[in-house]
């Protein structure tokens, strides 16, 4: 996976609570057996309405949600969708705990900003929709003109996205104490 | 000191702990079906690594399978390539498949209960959000996505941060009618879709207790409805009854009755979070919007929308705030997906089906959750009041849940279904569900527009 370190982009937003992972890429493009190809169908059906904010994108790679967003689904679609979308970062109230752990595994950078924060990037952006967001995952904060915001992220997670690395490496490098808890196990 | 049923069975889990770093939490049994794991043992193969635990992992086909009657073969292309890769994977790491040929297929929620693979403390892994359905047994049993079922194929551990324990209490006895599908969805709209985020429901009370295990398994697969990582219920003679002399079930049972009659949360543990509902007090619940959480008593009005949301889910539903919901035209009733295709669900189906006819112009279909559930069925004759009732009596599979497999409501149109999921377009584009109980879904098919089935006499 790409690793991330920061970004600055324009910002689509999509202001709704409970975005479901079925709107972020319904089942019917779910027949695929690799990761590609799956940009067709993020957001289909909402896209049909050609004045949604999701076709008019201009390059932007923020999406900015509201709240429990990627709520529904544990489908890992809807993190790769959004990638092959050209999005690398979600702003949201909050996240649904499978898809948060999902885009942090593709590299996909899932940001939870408090009420306040979130208010004043949304008004920023309804007198400026061509405003600049800068996200830093180095020093946990988002910037816009002279705002500053800080939001949380685990350590380990951060540490995955920032090298691109997939955790898989670190389980791996543990085998010597599954093997341990498995001998223990099968003696008890 | 004392602790949660969700405590004991993770602290039995954890193999190695380091501070600032996720739990790495060992996992019983991994189950694995053709949509989310295509992408997953593709990785394990560029890697080159083996399953580590192929005897701890059990695959079934059942989302993109199809469910005409005599139609078993008819898969659509698209489909066909992740049943054949599922099929080639499973064969060459010596995973056992329950294919489209194996009496044993059906929903992989369905069949590993049914196969008495499930039990109490384990931990229960699968590329499907809805595999908290298994908590009914007292596991912990959680979906996850596709890389971390490469995690789990490769190293039989994932990485994991405690969630906090969250007791729900039902007290009291629910009311004739009223089934573990309306306790769930009151549940929901009390705390919301996202109310259970970072938590295990552990779901206790006179009400769950009196639930058969069909009931606790329908209670525990909407868990994440609520946002909930997983949901729980403490073993009891209802599990250790229904497990007994099933094929999986451990061989000295006795021995492991006695271990799993421990699994409880002890007294004065504690919980996080904690809310009671009277069950008393529940009627059959239906939703009128685009979430689980916007439902309401059956016979009570669409209610008047207070946020954004609310006013675009009435808009997509084409649905009016104020109007009754019985009596609202129906074009589709499905029956069926992991929440409700057991044999209890379908009995109580077709109580309300004897002896009435599907009215002209509605599609009625009834979906078994497996090929077990759907011979059990036959042996009782349930298929013969469906379909002398007019409903399609189907093959197993997840169906019109998620419509992949070409069962699908037409766009517009209003469907009452048992399934989970009311999203917008889930069970096709354009698609509207409300979500019910296998009663209310049968009174609805029966009468055309949506019922109470507490007003219809039912004849078992
Ligand atoms: S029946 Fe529906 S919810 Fe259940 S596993 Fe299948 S698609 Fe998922």
């Amino acid at each position: 996976m790409k690793p991330f370190l920061e970004l600055t982009s324009r910002v689509v937003p999509l202001v709704r609570d409970d975005i479901d992972t079925d709107q972020i890429i319904a089942a019917r493009y779910l027949t695929v057996t690799d990761r590609s190809g799956l940009g067709e169908g993020l957001f289909a059906a909402w896209r049909e309405d050609p004045s949604s904010p999701l076709n008019h994108r201009d390059g932007a790679s923020i999406l900015l949600a509201g709240h429990n967003f990627g709520c529904g689904s544990s489908r890992e679609h809807a993190p790769w969708a959004l990638l092959a979308g050209g999005y690398r970062c979600v702003i949201a109230r909050s996240f649904a705990d499978i898809f948060r752990q999902n885009a942090q595994r593709n590299g996909l950078l899932p940001v939870a900003l408090e009420e306040p924060a979130h208010a004043r990037l949304l008004a920023s952006l309804e007198m400026n929709p061509a405003l600049d967001v800068r996200v830093d995952l180095f020093g946990r904060t988002v910037s816009w003109r002279d705002h500053l915001a800080r939001f949380e992220i685990d350590d380990f997670a951060r540490e995955c996205l920032l090298g691109g690395v997939d955790s898989l490496g670190y389980l791996l490098a543990k085998s010597d104490a599954i093997g341990a808890f498995e001998a223990r196990r099968g003696a008890a | 000191m004392p602790r949660t049923l969700f405590d004991k069975v993770w602290d039995a889990h954890v193999v190695h702990e380091s501070p600032g770093r996720p739990s790495i939490l060992y996992i019983d049994l991994h189950l694995v079906h053709e949509v989310t794991s295509p992408q997953a043992f593709a990785g394990l193969e560029a890697r080159g690594l083996p399953v580590r635990r192929p005897e701890r992992t059990l695959a079934t086909m059942d989302h993109s399978t199809p469910t005409r009657p005599g139609g078993l073969k008819i898969v659509a292309d698209a489909g066909r390539a992740q049943l054949e890769m599922l099929a080639r994977r499973c064969a060459e790491h010596g995973i056992e498949l329950f294919d489209l040929d194996s009496p044993n297929n059906g929903i992989v929620h369905v069949v590993a209960p049914e196969q008495g693979r499930t039990h109490p403390g384990m931990t229960v892994v699968c590329g499907d959000s809805h595999t908290s359905t298994h908590g009914a047994f007292g596991a912990l049993a959680f979906g996850i996505g596709t890389s971390e079922v490469e995690h789990v194929l490769a190293t039989q551990c994932l990485l994991q941060y405690r969630p906090d324990a969250f007791e729900v209490r039902f007290d009291g006895a629910a009311r004739p009618g009223v089934t573990g599908k309306d306790l769930i969805l009151a549940l929901i709209a009390e705390i919301g879709i996202g109310g259970g985020t970072g938590h295990v429901l552990e779901y206790t009370g006179d009400a769950v207790r009196a639930l058969s295990m069909e009931g606790r398994m329908t209670l525990c697969n909407m868990s994440i409805e609520a946002g909930a990582r997983a949901g729980m219920v403490a073993p009891d003679d209802t599990t250790f009854e229904y497990l007994a002399g099933r094929p999986g079930a451990p061989e000295d049972f006795d021995a492991a009755t006695a271990r799993w009659r421990a699994l409880k949360t002890d007294d004065d543990a504690a919980f996080a979070r904690r809310v009671t509902i009277d069950a008393s007090a529940v009627a059959p619940r239906i939703t009128w919007g685009t979430t689980p959480a916007m439902n309401v008593a059956v016979d009570q009005p669409v209610p008047a929308p207070d946020s954004d949301a609310a006013r675009r889910a009435l808009a997509y539903m084409q649905l009016e705030a104020g109007r009754p919901l019985l009596g609202q035209p129906v074009d589709v009733v499905f029956i069926g997906s992991c929440t409700n295709s057991r044999l209890d669900d379908l009995r109580q189906a077709a109580s309300v089906f004897d002896g009435r006819r599907v009215p002209e112009g509605l599609r009625a279909l009834v979906v078994p959750g497996s090929r077990a559930v759907k011979r059990a069925a036959e042996a009782e004759g349930l298929d013969r009041v469906f379909t002398a009732a007019g409903a399609e009596w189907r093959e197993p599979g997840c169906s019109m849940c998620l419509a992949m497999n070409g069962d699908q409501v037409p766009s517009g149109k209003l469907a009452v279904s048992t399934s989970n999921r009311n999203f917008e377009g889930r069970q096709g584009p354009g698609s509207r569900t409300l979500l019910a109980s296998p009663l209310t879904a049968a009174a609805t098919a029966v009468s055309g527009v949506v019922t109470d089935a507490r007003t219809l006499e039912t004849s078992r």
